[in-house]
Formats: structure tokens, C-alpha cells, sequence
């Protein structure tokens, strides 16, 4: 640690009283701690499953599982296993995490903008809007999308209809599946093409813009080219797309694409819910930057649209991003809340009927923490390297 | 500032000027304004009619409940079930003293020239919880046992909320410290522990307190179900309030901490005497942020089976004797949230300003 001196005291302090030994000992005992609780958990637990007669072990995932589930995004019956359950409700909680993801953004961003907007009406709108949903707990917004609204919806009988094939009652929503058939490759091959074309464009046109200081307009071919090919290439190849329409056959409807009222209120809840602490976290980040720095841009004459997208909006994310990451996180994490509408989630699914029929409480659930472990890790780790890439180059 | 200053000039603006600056400055806004301002007066209105103007508020049978607008009779013949769940009607009075201490305790705080009020403040974080121990589930003092299986409602919300945060607040000091001590192997632990608690959702935390936690514990010792919540949510707080507190623990300037060392002042004694205090007054607004959406998310009980506010609500709103009573019932316990949260968070807003003394650049 320190430097010894050169004195006449006697070298250095008795044992008990070095930082260094101590320090060590309380890890040691720490460890013992943790070590001993672990232990004594293990074993309560080994020796009460065994007195209830619960088997071990991750066995139970290669037996059949024999319940329905309501939707998946995979193949799914009830002859198929456990372990297939559980691969079933994380692709539903990774959907509605995805959609929710995107949506909350999409709407945190408008309301956001709006709250700072010069007009009085809008910006107190949106300030009564983030109030009010951020201070009401989430789970009663689901109930309230679940039970009020969506339960409120006509018989399929009476479903709102939309051109013969939109549907909507209070079994869902009913939308055209688009089916491909042969020849559908070549309108991939044409997407693959125009984002391989529109990143060389990028690269040119700063390349050209670093060199002469012409400046290309990038997003508009862009664009353009990416809506062309893919059309172009449908056209030559025949239009190789065919869509289902829903119909009503008996009680209910068949075909197309349905959209459960249970994802449908979850969606909603969950977007509306994260929106609101969104749009808080856009309005402090564009207010942190300075007003300088617009007036600065505006003394280089840069136009309005370039001083937001080149000055202001990059500002603005470095202070945005740390604050949406937790909150997408939260988002993924909240979407457990599928559980008490009935929307066949990870949680739901696996953590709910799983455990119920095998009663393999200690597997089961640290599967399901493990998932949401990897979720939240995975999130945070992209987001720290957007972070990284947007953060001040300090030099 | 030596001489008195003049204030500025009021500027004054007529109501039509005020309105062609924020309402109506370019054809843009104009529009905007129209459209937004038909949009909000389309829905207002029948809002407002269903809330109030059609709306039931007299009568006790769920017939009296003729009108287009909402039927509030049915908030106020259950508001009983729905502030106190099963408890006892002969004993409700233990939890109405619990309310009105809440009450005496925190009312005061909002009011900033009330004498004594840190005191106050002070005994609602300590004293509150050893008188609620003692009145709530009885058992002492010649006071009759009630189950903790017949708590409900609001009471059993706020009592959810509050332990979750006392319990977890020394939890949480100690798990900061510890993801800030030299000990590696301490850290280690403490941010794992951290880390995993943050990463996981309360929903299945409260799964695994009330399915692994009996599994987990030896043989006759056993919890009751609200017991075993509390734990779970105990936990799942502090991993929260940990990170809170190592906010406040890392903004304090690396001179304290020297300071404290050159005076040969031991690690607790730096910690309690100069550290803390500090770093606590600075993250009181983060805690009671944590508060507020602590007390949203206990409304996740009810999916373990106890009835909360929600879910007493929510058992009722499908009772066949009222018929579609359900957006009455969630709307009475969206009020009664909005209401605590949108409270306190103004609180905290006010309290970051005045707490604001430095040590920002």
C-alpha cells in the first residue's frame, strides 16, 4: 500500500489491523457466506422435492405436453413436448416486446416533440396525455384494453368490416395473409440488391461530398431505388402473390392473419404505457442541447432541416439513448404482464401451465429468469455499442 | 446584491394577442390548432356527460342505475371491499388509525413551513412500521387476531408498497456500498446480485416467492402467501434502490472522501458521518421515484392471488348482479393511483429544486 519510511517504529501494523489482511478475510468469510446459504438452499430444496415426490432435472422437456396454446408463431399442437412449449412463448414474448418496441418509440418520439411544440394547445395535449398514462399502473391498462375496450367489441357476427377482408370483433382482428408463390425469390434478391446499392450510394456520396463538397441527395435516391427494384422485379416476375382473405365460416372466421384481442390489448397497453416515459426522455434530450448550438448552425446557414439532422438530433441521442435503453428493457420485461390477460407469453406459457402440469418449480423458473437475463443483457449490450458510436470522442 | 432591484416591466398581453402568438403564428399552427381543437371538444364532451352529467351518484340497488351515463353506485356500495378487502367491519377501525398516522405523518411534508415536520417524517419511516406490526394483524395487547388472508384493498396496497420500500431501503444501502468497495469478491457478489434481480421481471420473482420460496426453506418452516410477497418484492427493491443509492454515492466529489481519510476516520465512520448523509439527501428524489413505481407494480399481486385495490375491482367487475360496471371500476382505481402517484411525483419535483445545493457543475 504505502510507501514504509524510514523511522523507529516497528514495521508495520499488527495483523489484525492491516487493511490488506482484513480485506482478505472478509472476502474469505464472504464466500463462506455465500457458499454455506447456497448449500443450505440446495439442500432444503433437494430433500423437500423429495419428500413431495417432484422429479429433477430437465427431462420433463422431451415429454409431451398435451395443452393447446392459443397462438404461436411456430408449428404447435398438443402432442408436441414442453420443450416446445417453452420455444412457443418466447417467440410471443420477443413479438410483442419487438412490436411494442417500435411503437412506443414511433409515438414517445411524436409525443415528445409535441410537449416542446410553439403551439400552446399541442404541447399542454401532450403534457396531459404523459401525466395521465405514466401515473396509472400498467397492468390496470391492459385490464382496461382487455376487458373494456376490446370485450366491448361486436360478435363476429356483427364484426366492422373494412373492404370484404378487415375484420374486427371481439375475437380479434382479422387481416389478408399475403402468400407467395414461386418466383418470389427474385423480388428478395431485388431488396438484397437496392440495400447493397443504396450503402455503396452512402459511401460515395460522403466519399464525394469529404472531397468537393457537393452534397448528393442521399435519402431521396435512396429511396428510390429501394421502392423501385423490389417493384420492378414484382412486375417482371409475374406478380407472385396471392392473399388470403378471412371469411366467416360457421361462428368464426378462417384464414388470413388474425391478431388475438390479448396481443392487441397488450400492444396498446405496453405502447401507450413506455410512450409516455419516452416522450419525457426525448424532450429532456433535444432541450439539453444548447441553444447555441442551433444558432451557431444557423450562422453557417444551414437550413432548417439539416441544422435538426446534423446538430441537434445527433446532441440529443447522446443524452437520449442510456434512459431508452432501460426503458425498452422495462418493456420487454413488463410484456410478462401477458400473464393475466391470458396472452400466451414465456411467462404464461411455460411458467404458468408448464409448471402447473410437470411441477418442476426450480427448472422451470430458472429457465424463464435465464431468458430474461439473456433479453435484458442482449438489449443493453447493442445499445452500449450504439451508445459507444454516438457517445463524445474525447481526445 | 446591494441595492433593490427594479422588477421587470409586466408585459402586457391581450388574450387575442396571446392566442395569434401560441395558437394561431402560421397557417401551420392555425390548422393544427383546429384540428386538435375539434378533436379534444368532440371528446371532452361526452366524457364529461358520461362522467357527471348522466352519470348515477344516489340510490343502493344496482337498478337504480337507469341512466346512459356511468353507474357510481356501484364504487360506493363496494368502496368498503375495495379500501379494506375482508378485514372485519368491527375492526376496521386498527386501519383507519394506520391511514390517519400515514396521514399525520406525510401531509406535512408537503407544507413547507410546518414546524417539526422532519420529525414527523422521520417517525413515518421508523415508528410507523413497529405501530402498523403490532395494530394491523393483532394478536397483542388483547387485540383479536385477523389473517393476514383477509387483508385487502387499498390497505393492503399501501402496506405493500411501504414495507417493500422501508425493507429494501438498508438492503439497498449495503448492496451500494458493496458495488463501490475495493474487496473485489464483495463487489462481485453485490453487483451480481444486483444485476440479476434488475434483469429479471417482478412477475416472475413473485412466481418464484410463491411457488420455489416453501422449496427453498427446511422442513415446518412456512410463510403465509403475503409473507412470501413481501419477500419477493423485498428483494426485487433493493436490487432497484441499490442502483439508486450508488447514484448518490458516486456523485459525491472524490474530496469528501479524502477529506474524511485525512482526518483518520475509519470506513463506517466516513461512510455514516460523511458519505451517507450526503449522498442520501441527494438521491431522495430518486427514491421516491422508485416509490411511485413500486406502487404501480404492486397492482402484480393480484396474479398470485391477493386482492389488491385491483383486485378487488377486478373480482367484482364481473359480479352479474351490475351489469357492465367494468370501465366504472377501472376508472375509480386509475383515479385513486393517479391521484398518490401524480401527488408525490410533484413532491419530488419540488423537493430535486430545493435539494438542488451544488456539487453539479
Amino acid at each position: 500500500m504505502k510507501k514504509q519510511t524510514v523511522d523507529s517504529r516497528p514495521a508495520g501494523p499488527k495483523p489484525w489491523y492491516d487493511p490488506r489482511i482484513r480485506s482478505l478475510f472478509f472476502q474469505f468469510v464472504a464466500i463462506a457466506l455465500v457458499f454455506w446459504g447456497g448449500w443450505t438452499l440446495v439442500d432444503n430444496t433437494l430433500s423437500n422435492m423429495e419428500s413431495r415426490g417432484i422429479s429433477t432435472g430437465f427431462g420433463f422437456l422431451n415429454e409431451t405436453a398435451g395443452f393447446g396454446i392459443i397462438m404461436s408463431l411456430v408449428p404447435y399442437d398438443a402432442t408436441m413436448t414442453y420443450g416446445r412449449t417453452f420455444f412457443v412463448g418466447l417467440m410471443n414474448t420477443l413479438l410483442v416486446s419487438a412490436m411494442g418496441i417500435v411503437a412506443a418509440t414511433i409515438i414517445g418520439f411524436i409525443i415528445g416533440v409535441a410537449r416542446l411544440s410553439s403551439n400552446w394547445l399541442v404541447a399542454k395535449l401532450a403534457l396531459v396525455y404523459i401525466e395521465v398514462i405514466r401515473n396509472i399502473p400498467l397492468l390496470l391498462q391492459i385490464f382496461f384494453w382487455y376487458f373494456a375496450v376490446l370485450g366491448s367489441l361486436p360478435s363476429p357476427r356483427q364484426s366492422v368490416e373494412v373492404g370484404g377482408s378487415f375484420f374486427l370483433n371481439n375475437r380479434g382482428l382479422y387481416l389478408p395473409e399475403p402468400i407467395t408463390q414461386d418466383g418470389f425469390g427474385l423480388v428478395w434478391g431485388a431488396l438484397i440488391v437496392a440495400i447493397v446499392a443504396v450503402v455503396g450510394l452512402r459511401t460515395w456520396a460522403k466519399r464525394r461530398q469529404l472531397a468537393t463538397g457537393q452534397i448528393f441527395p442521399t435519402f431521396k435516391v435512396g429511396f428510390a431505388i429501394l421502392v423501385i427494384l423490389p417493384v420492378l422485379a414484382y412486375l417482371t416476375a409475374g406478380a407472385p402473390l396471392e392473399w388470403d382473405l378471412p371469411a366467416l365460416k360457421g361462428f368464426n372466421f378462417g384464414g388470413g392473419i388474425t391478431i388475438i384481442p390479448e396481443l392487441a390489448a397488450l400492444w396498446i397497453a405496453l405502447s401507450l404505457y413506455t410512450a409516455s416515459f419516452i416522450a419525457e426522455i426525448v424532450r429532456s434530450g433535444i432541450l439539453s442541447v444548447s441553444k447555441g448550438q442551433t444558432e451557431a448552425a444557423k450562422a453557417l446557414g444551414l437550413p432548417n432541416g439539416l441544422t435538426l439532422r446534423l446538430v441537434v438530433i445527433p446532441q440529443a441521442m447522446r443524452v437520449i439513448i442510456p434512459p431508452l435503453t432501460s426503458q425498452y428493457l422495462n418493456l420487454a420485461k413488463n410484456s410478462s404482464l401477458a400473464t393475466a390477460i391470458g396472452y400466451p407469453d414465456l411467462v404464461a406459457v411455460f411458467m404458468g401451465t408448464t409448471l402447473n402440469q410437470t411441477g418442476q418449480a426450480v427448472e422451470v423458473v430458472a429457465i424463464t429468469m435465464a431468458v430474461y437475463l439473456t433479453i435484458s443483457l442482449t438489449i443493453s449490450l447493442f445499445m452500449n455499442i450504439y451508445n459507444r458510436a454516438v457517445a463524445i470522442k474525447e481526445r | 446584491m446591494a441595492e433593490p432591484m427594479l422588477k421587470p416591466p409586466k408585459v402586457a398581453i391581450s388574450p387575442l394577442d396571446w392566442m395569434r402568438q401560441n395558437l394561431f403564428s402560421s397557417w401551420y399552427n392555425s390548422l393544427l390548432t383546429i384540428v386538435v381543437g375539434y378533436m379534444v371538444v368532440t371528446s371532452v364532451g361526452p366524457l364529461f356527460t358520461w362522467l357527471f352529467f348522466e352519470a348515477t351518484f344516489l340510490g343502493d340497488e344496482p337498478s337504480d342505475c337507469v341512466g346512459t351515463g356511468a353507474c357510481w353506485l356501484f364504487i360506493s356500495q363496494r368502496l368498503n371491499f375495495f379500501i379494506y378487502g375482508f378485514y372485519p367491519d368491527e375492526f376496521q377501525w386498527r386501519v383507519d388509525v394506520m391511514f390517519l398516522l400515514l396521514a399525520v405523518c406525510f401531509v406535512p411534508q408537503f407544507i413547507e413551513r410546518f414546524p417539526g415536520r422532519k420529525w414527523f417524517g422521520l417517525f413515518g419511516l421508523t415508528g410507523l412500521p413497529v405501530v402498523g406490526y403490532f395494530l394491523i394483524p393483532g394478536g397483542n395487547f388483547g387485540l383479536e387476531i385477523v389473517e393476514s388472508s383477509k387483508w385487502g384493498g387499498l390497505m393492503l396496497t399501501l402496506i405493500l408498497a411501504y414495507i417493500g420500500i422501508i425493507a429494501s431501503l438498508p438492503i439497498g444501502i449495503l448492496l451500494a456500498l458493496g458495488r463501490r468497495s475495493e474487496m473485489p469478491i464483495i463487489r462481485g457478489i453485490c453487483v451480481v446480485f444486483i444485476e440479476v434481480w434488475r434483469a429479471v421481471p417482478l412477475i416472475t420473482v413473485l412466481f418464484m416467492a410463491s411457488v420455489m420460496l416453501p422449496l427453498f426453506l427446511p422442513d415446518g418452516m412456512n410463510f403465509e402467501k403475503l409473507m412470501r410477497a413481501l419477500i419477493g418484492i423485498t428483494l426485487w427493491q433493493s436490487a432497484y434502490m441499490a442502483e439508486v443509492i450508488r447514484g448518490g454515492l458516486q456523485a459525491i466529489p472524490r474530496g469528501q472522501y479524502e477529506a474524511a481519510d485525512a482526518l483518520g476516520l475509519g470506513y463506517w465512520k466516513k461512510t455514516g458521518l460523511i458519505i451517507l448523509p450526503q449522498a442520501l439527501k441527494m438521491v431522495i428524489p430518486g427514491i421516491v421515484n422508485t416509490f411511485i413505481s413500486l406502487f404501480k407494480d404492486t397492482t402484480l399481486v393480484l396474479i398470485i392471488g391477493l386482492f389488491d385495490i385491483l383486485g378487488t375491482v377486478q373480482s367484482t367487475v364481473t359480479d352479474p348482479a351490475w351489469q357492465n360496471v367494468a370501465i366504472e371500476g377501472y376508472v375509480f382505481v386509475a383515479f385513486c393511483f393517479w391521484v398518490f402517484c401524480f401527488g408525490i411525483s410533484r413532491y419530488s419535483q419540488n423537493l430535486e429544486r430545493k435539494l438542488d445545493t451544488g456539487h453539479k457543475t
